[in-house]
């Protein structure tokens, strides 16, 4: 039978009863029934079936056509970080395929749930070398929670299933389904969509013990300087609220790791700032001087501890989190509380005694009032001529209020954007923070914009991220995605250098980056936009961006050699941060 | 995941290195394996044997694994294989905890056996059986512990010991009572108390109860 006579027997339906159609209607049916509306993708020779079937699905199903296979995962990536909904990638097989890697990599170690769906030679060639044929199942397993290969459409109403429940719940992360070319073909009587709840090797959640709960609140209530640590497990969790009511009650500061940005707002007043390299002062400092340190669905990872031998020795470690791996991994937890901390928070809070810790809150403050005489003040309302990032963002502030989604790239503009961005809402700071993947920030502002359609949202990038991934302006051009592209241009790969600066005696080895008139680029691609290199333009600039009618580029020239600190040098302690 | 070493005598070298016997059930899914032995190669540490058969149970695998290395690290290296989708349960002792055994067959001339008496001693010493015999060779069998079956080759390397090979390693833990009963809890939809993965829940009680 010929490829156009099974497509034609297929029955285009889109309904989710039983019916008799190819494998790719099936799957598009699916995710459907899994509330999927918008899928980043880009077609090719093994997924084009599932192409083929879109076709019936439009109005139901948007794509969005990428311009390659990693804008396509970084704005699934985008979408799902904003939404907080699973996000949707079809890429091809072969190159395409392995052109998600990144963006798995960067969605295992972010916990960023998605599904990809590529399409594979058929199941006959498998082994071959098949033209565009890559062993994509085994390049990927070390960067997905879970991948299947089906080889059979039977196959395909269970294994959706399954990856959507996977995708989605207890530490989410990325899932990839690979179908050969005969199973999206295939026609068969397939039955009703059954979405799944349990699958017998997977506990999701683990089960939440109350001796535990118990221990925790005993020792936060025996603390005289207890300090709470929160990473993304309280977004993910979808516990903002919770955690909030529990900081309150009990009186704790608590810092954030960059994941974890505005789970509460920055101006709470128990907020005390960023963790870890670039965070701030006090809650580095006060990490090796308080008695109880209460993690809360963050990982320890090496860029929040510094010298992990001397990092809170002195303190006893509650350590809260969904995946009871991370407990003990890194740091040794006095008290381990395992689940979800939508549950185990409201059971802690109701065991912690009303407190204030004035005191010990008030250090916090002096610390940060340190940190803005020596560090801050001079970044933010800088007095040479030079632009500072710091200047950029307080003009943001001021304009935004913190109501904007704010996406970044990774280097110096990304630990400034952290660093100094307000943020009202949840879900409002998107970065690659475990992988740091430069090129992540414009794909992933063009999926957070679909993610967020009602807000704001503001993609600030370096001068040499954005040149990885620039071509999905031709997306933002193709769908009029409204993002606000900020590239704040210091004509050097900033962290980089300065990392050769303070480590490498100033031996500065290609970080000189030269850039296209990048106004004049996105004018190549109908794109609005203007460059500013005075002060006295930027808030003008700023605001004509943020007001403008859809996308919009501005690039603003900030001082060449400038640094981010504080700064936690590697294997240095964290109270070895230093300010300049 | 039990805390095994609560059966130690104390004190238990908990940073020294040494064999453990990671015991995987897992579903029966292609690739799984590929998936278990990634966890030990992205953290650059070798698996001395790895067996897979199947269990007790139909449909669910077994893997029995073997490294040297920390208490601490192996207490992670089982985490991480635990978090695995297609996973149940990750069991990880020393080799006291379990009754383990190894297969060599040993490949050696069958001239060399007839005409020399040492030789038919040897291999009675050793407990070996005859698997096959040639007018050109012999092959024996021996089951033990690593140990021994090295020690026959030492033995036989004077009288032409033609080819030798040994499995992994097939280990059956002391304290179990077998899986069936925790495969119903799996099942469950709700994890029942016999399934709390947490070992700090279990400090004070016989924490072994699989």
């Amino acid at each position: 039978m010929t490829q156009e006579t099974m497509l034609a027997e297929a029955q285009p339906t889109t309904s989710t009863k039983p019916f008799k159609g190819t494998g790719s209607h099936y799957l598009l049916n699916a995710l459907i029934e899994e509330g999927v509306k918008t899928i980043f993708g880009y077609p090719g020779g093994a997924i084009m079936p599932i192409y083929d079937a879109l076709v019936d699905f439009s109005g139901k199903l948007e794509h969005i056509l990428v311009r390659h296979e990693q804008g396509g995962i970084h704005a699934a990536q985008g979408f799902a970080r904003a939404s907080g909904e699973v996000g949707v990638v079809f890429a091809t097989s072969g190159p395409g395929a392995t052109n998600l890697v990144t963006g798995l990599a960067d969605a295992q170690i972010d916990s960023t749930p998605l599904i990809c769906i590529t399409g594979q030679v058929f199941a006959h060639l498998l082994g071959t070398d098949a033209f565009q044929e890559t062993d994509v199942i085994n390049i990927t397993t070390p960067v997905t929670k879970w991948n299947y290969q089906i080889t059979d459409a039977k196959e395909i109403p269970e294994v959706l299933a399954k990856a959507f429940h996977v995708a989605r719940s207890g530490r989410p992360g990325p899932v990839l389904i690979d179908i050969t070319k005969n199973a999206q073909l295939q026609i068969e009587e397939f039955p009703e969509y059954i979405k799944c709840n349990h699958i017998r090797s997977y506990r999701p959640k683990p089960k939440v013990r109350l001796s535990f709960i118990e221990d925790a609140a005993a020792l936060i209530n025996s603390a005289k300087k207890p300090f709470v640590l929160f990473g993304q497990g309280v977004i993910l969790g979808k516990a903002e609220e919770e955690f909030k009511a529990f900081i309150e009650k009990a009186g704790l500061p608590a810092a954030w790791t960059i994941m974890g940005e505005g789970a509460i707002p920055t101006n709470h007043p128990l907020n005390v700032g960023m963790l870890g390299m670039h965070g701030n002062y006090g809650p580095n400092v006060l990490t090796n001087e308080c008695d109880v340190l209460i993690a809360i669905g963050m990982r320890f990872d090496d860029r929040v501890t510094g010298r992990l031998d001397k990092y809170a020795k002195q303190a006893k470690v509650v350590h809260l989190d969904i995946d009871p791996a991370e407990i003990d991994k890194n740091v040794k937890a006095e008290v381990g509380v395992w689940g979800d901390c939508k549950e185990t928070l409201p059971l802690l809070t109701n065991l912690v005694h009303q407190n204030r810790h004035e005191d010990w809150v008030a250090k916090f403050r002096s610390y940060n009032q340190e940190e803005i005489e020596q560090v801050v003040n001079a970044e933010l309302y800088p007095q040479g001529d030079e632009m500072t990032m710091g200047e950029v963002l307080r003009n943001i502030n001021e304009i935004c209020k913190g109501e904007a989604v704010i996406v970044t790239d990774v280097g110096q503009h990304q630990m400034v954007a952290c660093r100094y961005a307000k943020f009202n809402h949840t879900r409002s700071n998107i970065t690659s923070g475990g992988l740091g993947t430069m090129g992540f920030g414009l794909p992933a502002a063009i999926g957070a914009k679909y993610g967020a359609t009602d807000k704001t949202v503001i993609a600030i990038i370096g001068d040499g991220g954005f040149q990885m991934t620039l071509q999905e302006l031709g997306t933002i051009m193709q769908y009029g995605a409204a993002v606000k592209i900020l590239i704040l241009n210091n004509r050097f790969l900033g962290m980089v250098r300065q990392w050769q600066q303070l480590f490498h005696d100033k031996r500065y080895s290609f970080v000189n980056i030269t850039s296209p008139d990048f106004v004049a680029l996105a004018k190549a691609y109908y794109i609005d936009g203007q460059r500013v290199d005075q002060r006295e333009n930027l808030k003008q600039a700023l605001e004509t961006m943020i007001n403008h009618e859809g996308s919009y580029l501005l690039e603003v020239m900030v001082g060449k050699e400038n640094n981010v600190f504080p700064m936690v040098p590697q294997g240095c302690s964290v109270s070895e941060i230093r300010l300049k | 995941m039990q805390d095994s070493l609560l059966h130690q005598p104390v004190p238990f070298d908990y940073e020294g290195k040494q064999e453990f016997n990671i015991i995987v059930y897992a579903e029966n899914r292609i690739g799984l394996l590929n998936r278990i032995a990634i966890i030990f190669s992205k953290r650059k540490i070798n698996i001395e044997s790895l067996n897979t058969s199947p269990s007790e149970i139909d449909g669910i695998h077994r893997f029995n694994i073997v490294i040297t290395e920390s208490y601490e690290v192996v207490r992670k290296l089982a985490r991480q294989i635990e978090k695995q989708v297609e996973v149940l349960k990750v069991y990880y002792v020393t080799n006291d905890e379990v009754i383990w055994q190894e297969l060599a067959l040993y490949k050696v001339s069958t001239d060399e056996i007839t005409e020399k008496v040492t030789v038919e001693r040897l291999l009675r010493q050793y407990g070996a059986t005859a698997v096959v015999i040639r007018k050109d060779y012999t092959v024996f069998a021996v089951t033990g512990h690593k140990e021994e079956t090295d020690a026959l080759v030492k033995a036989l390397e004077p009288y032409q010991l033609i080819e030798f090979v040994r499995s992994a390693r097939v280990a059956i833990i002391k304290d179990s009572a077998g899986f069936h009963e925790k495969l119903k809890e799996f099942e469950a939809f709700e994890p029942g108390d016999e399934l709390v993965e947490n070992e700090f829940l279990n400090k004070g009680e016989k924490v072994f109860t699989m």
